[in-house]
C-alpha cells in the first residue's frame, strides 16, 4: 500500500494551489475548456437516457437480452459520470485502489445470486409453490 | 490547533482530507447500495411467473426525473469550475440551480409518485381461480401470443388492479355501532346489496386501499368482493396493446371490475407489503430519497451566506471550493445510484 | 493556535504545542469532545460496560442451563422486577426468578450481540484505535475530529436503542444474534405489538446506528493513517498495531454496509408487512402466515454473512495488532518476520470477503459452491497461522519480561490458536454438517474471541493505562486477575467441544435435560462450565477494583513506562490536546529493541540518528517516502 504510486496524472482543477493566489490567465482558458466538456457530458447523458427509454420497448428475443442492453447502456452512462463529473479519471492512484477493492468486494456480493440459482441443490429445493 | 491537509493537499498523496474521507465513504455507499441491489436480483430471480410486475411506475415523470438529476450533476461541477475560477456569481448561480433540482426531483418522487401508489389497488388471484377471472386477465390470450416464437414471453397474468370503488362486507349486527363510526369517521356510506340482503356495500371517495384493510379489520366484519375501477391491462386483456408496458401512463379505465374476497390470495394498495417488487422500490427510492434530501441541505448548507458556506469565499476561496468538490462527488453518485435505479424499476 | 493558518504546510506542527492553554469548558471536554483521546476513552468504558453486561446474561443463562427451572438465587427476585414476567417468573418452589424460555432466547441473542456489536469493536477497534492510532503515527488529532465526535454518539444511540429493548412489551429479540427469518420477522410482530417498540424492530434499529457510527470511524482512521503520518513514518514503519487498525478499518467499510441495508429490509419486514425475507405459502402453528411472500429467508443469511464473517476478522485483528505492540516491547527486541505479518494481514483482510458461506453449508448448497468456499477457508488459514507463528517467533531468544500485558499477550498466543485449529474442521461441510449449531462451535469461537481477543483487550488495557490515565494498574490484583481468568476461562469453553462432539445444540434452554439419554456421557459438564463461569465473574473483581483504584491511588507513570519505542510514549502523559509538545519526525522501524551498538536496549522512532551521519542522509526526508 504505497501512496507513492501517483502517477501525477491528476486534472488541472484538481490540483490544489494556494488559496490566496490570484488565478490565472491560462488557468481560466483551462476551465472555459472544461466547462464545454461537462455540458457535452451532460447532454450526452440525457440523449442516453432517452435512448435506455427507447429500447426498454424494443424486443430483443428474451427478457434477459432486454435487461442485458438496458444495464449495458446503464453502466456507460455511469462510467461517464464517474469519469468526468466524479473526475474519476486522472484521479489519484490512492482512490483507485480501494475502489478496486470496492468493486470486487461489490461483484462478490452480486455473485451471491449466482451461488444461490446457479446451484443444483438449491435449483430443486427452492420450488415454494 | 489545525489539523493538517485540511485544503491543501499532502504531497505525497495528493489529496487533501476531505477529499479521500469523501471517497472512502462513497465506496462504503457501494456496499450499502451493493446489498440493496442485490437484493432485488435475488427476489426478481426468485419471483414466481407474473409476481414480478413491470410497468407499473410512470415512465415520462422517472425520465423527466433522471433528466433533473443529470442536469443537477452538471450544475454541480459547473459551480465548483466557478469556484476554481474565483467566479462567486456563477457560483451562486449554478449552486442555486443545483439544489433547486433536488428539490425538485424530491417533490416530484413525494408528493405525486409514491402518494399515487398508495391509492392504486392490486389483488393476486388464487392459482385455483385464475379460470374464473379470466375475462380481465386473458392468460389464453397470453399463452397464444407465447407460441409465436421470437419475441420476449409475456408474464401469466395473476394480478387484477386498478381503482377501489366499492367493497362487499358482511357486519355482525352486534358490532353495529364501530362500524358506523367508521364509516362516518372515513365519510363512507353503507347501502344494502340488492340481491342479498346480508351483504352490505361501502362506497365513498375516501375508499382507499388503506382504508379497506382497516375496515376488514374491525370486529365481526368480513369482506366478500371488490369492486374496482380496471387497470387497462385487465379492462382490456386480450388487446394487443396490453401485452407490453406502455411509455405514456394509462391511470384506471372506465371499466368496472368485481373480485370476490375468497378468490384472492392477497391484496392491497401498492406499498411495500404488495410484492417484493414494491418492497424493494420504496426502499431503494427511499434510501436514495434520504441520500436527495441530504446532498439538498448540505448544498443549502454551503450556498447560503453564512459561516463555512458561501461566506468562506471572502476568507478562503480554495477551502469553499473543495467543500463544493466534495459535495458534488456526493451529489454525482446519487446521481449515479439513480441512473440504474431508473431502469430497472421503471423500464425493465 | 493558528486561526487563518488555512494553507498549512504538512511539516508546519509548530503550533501544536501552543495549545496548552486549550480550555473547551466542561461539556466539550469531557461529553462533546473531539479530542481523539478522549473519544477512545469514551467508547473504552462505554464497551467495557457492555462487556461486562453481556457477560452478567451469560452468567445468568449458564445457572439456567446447570439448573434447568430454578430461580437464579439471591438476585432472582431483583431480575424478575428489572426484566419482567416475560423473561423471568416464579419457579416450581415458589422462588422468583427463574429464566423463562423466552427470557433464555433474548439473553442469548443479546449476549451474542452486545459482546460482538457492543462489546468487542468499541473496545479494540474504537477505543484503542482511537486513543493509539494518532499517537502512534504521530498525528495531532484524527483526520476529522468532528465527524469522530459524532461516531460516538450514534454509537450511543445505538447503546440506547439495545437497552431499552429490554424492557419494552415481550423483552428483547430472541431469534439468535444472527436474527434469522422467518423466526426474526414474526416474533414480537403483527398487530398486537407496537411497530416501533418490540425487541427485534429496536435491535434493527440499533444496528442501523451502530453501523453507521462505525462506517464514520472506519472513513476517519483510514483518512488519518494515509494522510496525518507524522514525517519520516513511511508504511513500513508503522507499528503493527497501526496496520491490523488500517486493515479493520477497510473490513468495517466495506462489509458493514451491506447488514446496513439488511437490518433496513429487516425493518421493513416487520413494520410495513414487506417480504424481503418471507418466503410465499410459510405456514406457522398452522396458521397461514398474513405475508404476501415472495422473498427468501436465504437472503438474509447471505446479507448477514457477507457482514458477519470480515466482522469475526474486526474482532480479531485489532487484538493481534495489541498483542503484538506487547510482545515486541516486553521480549525487547523485534517482531519476527514485521514484513511478512504486514503481507499476511492484508491478505488476510481480502480473503475474509469471499469464505461467507461456509456459515450457510446446512443451507443445501451444492457441491460446486461449497468447493468453492472450502477452498477460500482453508486458505484464509494461512494467513493466520503466519500471523501467530511470527508472535509465537518473536518469543525465541527474547529476554521476556512478564509484566502483567505480557502474561495476557503470551496467553493470547495458545488460546487463539485453539480457537483457530478447532476452526479448521469446520471448514469442511461434510464435518460441518454434524458440528453446526453444537456447542463445538460455541466453544470455537468463543475461544478466539474471548481467552483470543478479550486477553488481548487486557494486554492492552494494561499497556495503554498509564498513558490514558497518567498512573500504573497495580501489578500484584492484575497477575491475580491474569492467572485466575486463564483458568477458569478455560474451564468454561474447554468442555464445550467435549459437549459439541457428543451432539449438544447450543439452543437448548434446559442445558440437555430433555435429550438426556442421548448426551448422558456429556451433560455433567454443565455444571462444571457454569461453576466455571461464576467464578470468572469474580476473577474480574480484582481488574475492576484495580481499574478505579489505580486512576487516583495507582503508581504515577513516567512518559515511557515500558521503554517503548513508539511515538505514543513520546509524548507526556496523559497526552495534552494537541498530543505532542514538540516537532515529531520518525527515523527507523517500530521495534528497534536492543540494537546491538545502541546506548540502551531502546532506541524510539523519533529519536535522531548518531550526529556521525548527517540528518537526512539514509533515513527519509521530512515527506514520507516509500521504499519500493
Amino acid at each position: 500500500m504505497s501512496d507513492s504510486h501517483d502517477h501525477g496524472k491528476s486534472a488541472a482543477p484538481a490540483a490544489p494551489h494556494d488559496s490566496a493566489a490570484p488565478t490565472e490567465l491560462g488557468h481560466d482558458a483551462h476551465h472555459n475548456m472544461l466547462l464545454g466538456l461537462y455540458w457535452g457530458v451532460g447532454g450526452g447523458l440525457l440523449l442516453a437516457t432517452a435512448f435506455t427509454v427507447y429500447l426498454s420497448y424494443q424486443d430483443f428475443g428474451s427478457r434477459n437480452a432486454n435487461i442485458m442492453v438496458g444495464m449495458m447502456v446503464a453502466t456507460i452512462k455511469v462510467g461517464f459520470v464517474a469519469a468526468i463529473f466524479m473526475h474519476l479519471k486522472g484521479e489519484k492512484w490512492t482512490i483507485w485502489k480501494f475502489l478496486l477493492f470496492t468493486m470486487f468486494f461489490a461483484t462478490g456480493l452480486f455473485m451471491l445470486t449466482w451461488l444461490h440459482y446457479a446451484d443444483p441443490i438449491f435449483g430443486t429445493s427452492h420450488n415454494n409453490h | 490547533m489545525q489539523i493538517p491537509h485540511e485544503v491543501t493537499a499532502r504531497p505525497d498523496t495528493g489529496l487533501y482530507n476531505a477529499k479521500l474521507g469523501i471517497w472512502l465513504f462513497l465506496a462504503s455507499e457501494v456496499m450499502l447500495f451493493g446489498g440493496l441491489f442485490s437484493g432485488y436480483i435475488f427476489l426478481r430471480m426468485g419471483a414466481e411467473e407474473g409476481y414480478w410486475p413491470h410497468g407499473l411506475l410512470n415512465v415520462p415523470v422517472g425520465a423527466m426525473n433522471t433528466a433533473i438529476l443529470i442536469l443537477s450533476s452538471v450544475t454541480v461541477v459547473l459551480a465548483w469550475a466557478s469556484l476554481k475560477m474565483r467566479k462567486f456569481a456563477a457560483y451562486k448561480l449554478w449552486m442555486g440551480i443545483s439544489i433547486l433540482c433536488g428539490a425538485i426531483f424530491l417533490i416530484v418522487k413525494l408528493a405525486y409518485e409514491w402518494p399515487q401508489k398508495f391509492e392504486h389497488f392490486g389483488a393476486f388471484i388464487k392459482q385455483d381461480a385464475l379460470a374464473k377471472y379470466e375475462p380481465m386477465l386473458g392468460n389464453r390470450h397470453v399463452e397464444e401470443e407465447n407460441k409465436k416464437p421470437g419475441h420476449t414471453k409475456i408474464d401469466p397474468r395473476v394480478e387484477i388492479s386498478g381503482h377501489l370503488h366499492e367493497v362487499e362486507i358482511t357486519a355482525d349486527p352486534a358490532e353495529k355501532e364501530k362500524l358506523e363510526a367508521f364509516l362516518h369517521r372515513h365519510e363512507l356510506e353503507a347501502k344494502a346489496e340488492e340481491h342479498d340482503a346480508k351483504l352490505q356495500v361501502i362506497e365513498g371517495k375516501h375508499l382507499t386501499p388503506g382504508v379497506a384493510e382497516d375496515l376488514s379489520k374491525l370486529p365481526g366484519v368480513r369482506l366478500v368482493a371488490f369492486q374496482l375501477a380496471l387497470d387497462p391491462v385487465n379492462a382490456a386483456p386480450d388487446d394487443a396493446e396490453s401485452d407490453k408496458p406502455h411509455f405514456w401512463y394509462k391511470g384506471a379505465t372506465e371499466k368496472i371490475g368485481k373480485i370476490e374476497a375468497e378468490d384472492v390470495e392477497s391484496w392491497s394498495a401498492f406499498v411495500p407489503k404488495h410484492s417484493p417488487y414494491f418492497a424493494v422500490y420504496f426502499t431503494i427510492t427511499g434510501l436514495h430519497g434520504l441520500h436527495v434530501l441530504a446532498g439538498v441541505l448540505i448544498m443549502l448548507y454551503f450556498w447560503l451566506p453564512i459561516e463555512g458556506g458561501a461566506n468562506m469565499f471572502k476568507r478562503n476561496p480554495e477551502h469553499l471550493a473543495n467543500r463544493v468538490e466534495v459535495v458534488g462527488l456526493f451529489w454525482h453518485f446519487v446521481d449515479l445510484v439513480w441512473i440504474f435505479v431508473f431502469p430497472i424499476f421503471y423500464l425493465l | 493556535m493558528s486561526t487563518a493558518a488555512t494553507t498549512h504546510a504538512p511539516d508546519d506542527h509548530a503550533h501544536a504545542h501552543d495549545d496548552h492553554h486549550y480550555d473547551p469548558g466542561f461539556w466539550r471536554k469531557w461529553v462533546f469532545s473531539t479530542d481523539h483521546k478522549m473519544i477512545g476513552i469514551q467508547y473504552g468504558t462505554t464497551g467495557l460496560a457492555f462487556l461486562f453486561a453481556g457477560f452478567c446474561l451469560m452468567m445468568i443463562m449458564r445457572w439456567q442451563l446447570a439448573h434447568p427451572g430454578d430461580a437464579v438465587p439471591v438476585i432472582g427476585g431483583l431480575l424478575q422486577a428489572i426484566f419482567g414476567s416475560a423473561a423471568f417468573q416464579t419457579d416450581a418452589h415458589g422462588h422468583a426468578g427463574m429464566l423463562t424460555a423466552d427470557g433464555y432466547n433474548a439473553f442469548g441473542a443479546m449476549h451474542g450481540t452486545i459482546m460482538v456489536f457492543f462489546g468487542i469493536v468499541p473496545v479494540a477497534f474504537a477505543a484503542f484505535g482511537n486513543f493509539v492510532v494518532p499517537l502512534q503515527i504521530g498525528a495531532i488529532d484524527m483526520t476529522f475530529p468532528k465527524i469522530n465526535m459524532a461516531s460516538f454518539w450514534c454509537f450511543f444511540i445505538s447503546c440506547i436503542f439495545m437497552v431499552v429493548s429490554f424492557f419494552v412489551p415481550g423483552g428483547a429479540m430472541k431469534s439468535g444474534w444472527t436474527a434469522y427469518p422467518p423466526l426474526s420477522i414474526m416474533a414480537d410482530a403483527g398487530p398486537l405489538n407496537h411497530f416501533i417498540m418490540n425487541g427485534q424492530t429496536l435491535w434493527g434499529l440499533g444496528m442501523v446506528f451502530n453501523i453507521t457510527a462505525s462506517l464514520l470511524g472506519s472513513v476517519n482512521f483510514i483518512a488519518t493513517i494515509i494522510q496525518l503520518r507524522a514525517p519520516g513514518m513511511t508504511w513500513m514503519r508503522l507499528p503493527f498495531f497501526v496496520w491490523a487498525q488500517f486493515v479493520t478499518a477497510f473490513l468495517l467499510l466495506l462489509a458493514f454496509p451491506p447488514l446496513e441495508s439488511a437490518a433496513v429490509m429487516q425493518i421493513m419486514d416487520r413494520a410495513f408487512g414487506s417480504s424481503f425475507f418471507m418466503p410465499t405459502g410459510l405456514v406457522v402453528g398452522g396458521h397461514p402466515a398474513h405475508w404476501s411472500g415472495g422473498g427468501s429467508p436465504i437472503l438474509w443469511q447471505h446479507l448477514f454473512w457477507f457482514l458477519a464473517h470480515p466482522e469475526v476478522y474486526v474482532l480479531i485483528l485489532p487484538g493481534i495488532g495489541m498483542v503484538a505492540e506487547v510482545i515486541a516491547n516486553n521480549t525487547r527486541k523485534p517482531l519476527y518476520g514485521y514484513k511478512a505479518m504486514v503481507g499476511a494481514i492484508l491478505v488476510l483482510g481480502f480473503l475474509s470477503f469471499i469464505v461467507w458461506a461456509h456459515h450457510m453449508y446446512m443451507t443445501g448448497m451444492g457441491a460446486k459452491v461449497a468447493g468453492f468456499f472450502q477452498v477460500t477457508t482453508i486458505m484464509i488459514s494461512v494467513p493466520s497461522v503466519i500471523l501467530v507463528t511470527a508472535l509465537m517467533l518473536s518469543l525465541w531468544g527474547g529476554s521476556i519480561r512478564f509484566t502483567v500485558p505480557m502474561l495476557f499477550a503470551t496467553a493470547f498466543l495458545p488460546m487463539f490458536g485453539i480457537g483457530g485449529l478447532t476452526g479448521i474442521p469446520l471448514a469442511f461441510n461434510a464435518v460441518d454438517l454434524y458440528l453446526h449449531d453444537t456447542y463445538y462451535i460455541i466453544g470455537h469461537f468463543h475461544y478466539v474471541v474471548a481467552p483470543g481477543t478479550i486477553f488481548a483487550i487486557f494486554a492492552g488495557v494494561y499497556h495503554w493505562y498509564p498513558k490514558a490515565t497518567g498512573r500504573m494498574l497495580n501489578e500484584f490484583l492484575g497477575k491475580m486477575h491474569f492467572w485466575l481468568s486463564l483458568i477458569f476461562i478455560n474451564g468454561v469453553f474447554f468442555p464445550m467441544f467435549l459437549q459439541g462432539m457428543a451432539g449438544v445444540h447450543r439452543r437448548w434452554y434446559d442445558g440437555g435435560a430433555t435429550y438426556e439419554q442421548l448426551i448422558t456421557p456429556v451433560i455433567h459438564w454443565n455444571n462444571f462450565m457454569s461453576v466455571s463461569a461464576f467464578l470468572l465473574g469474580a476473577a474480574q473483581l480484582p481488574f475492576i477494583v484495580n481499574f478505579f483504584w489505580s486512576l487516583v491511588a495507582g503508581r504515577k507513570a513516567s512518559d515511557n513506562p515500558w521503554d517503548a519505542t513508539t511515538v505514543e510514549w513520546d509524548t507526556p502523559t496523559p497526552p495534552p490536546h494537541g498530543n505532542f509538545i514538540k516537532d515529531i519526525s520518525v527515523h527507523r522501524g517500530p521495534y528497534e529493541y536492543s540494537v546491538p551498538g545502541a546506548d540502551k536496549d531502546f532506541t524510539p522512532q523519533t529519536e535522531a540518528p548518531k550526529s556521525d551521519r548527517p540528518p537526512g542522509v539514509g533515513v527519509a526526508g521530512p515527506i514520507a517516502t516509500h521504499p519500493h
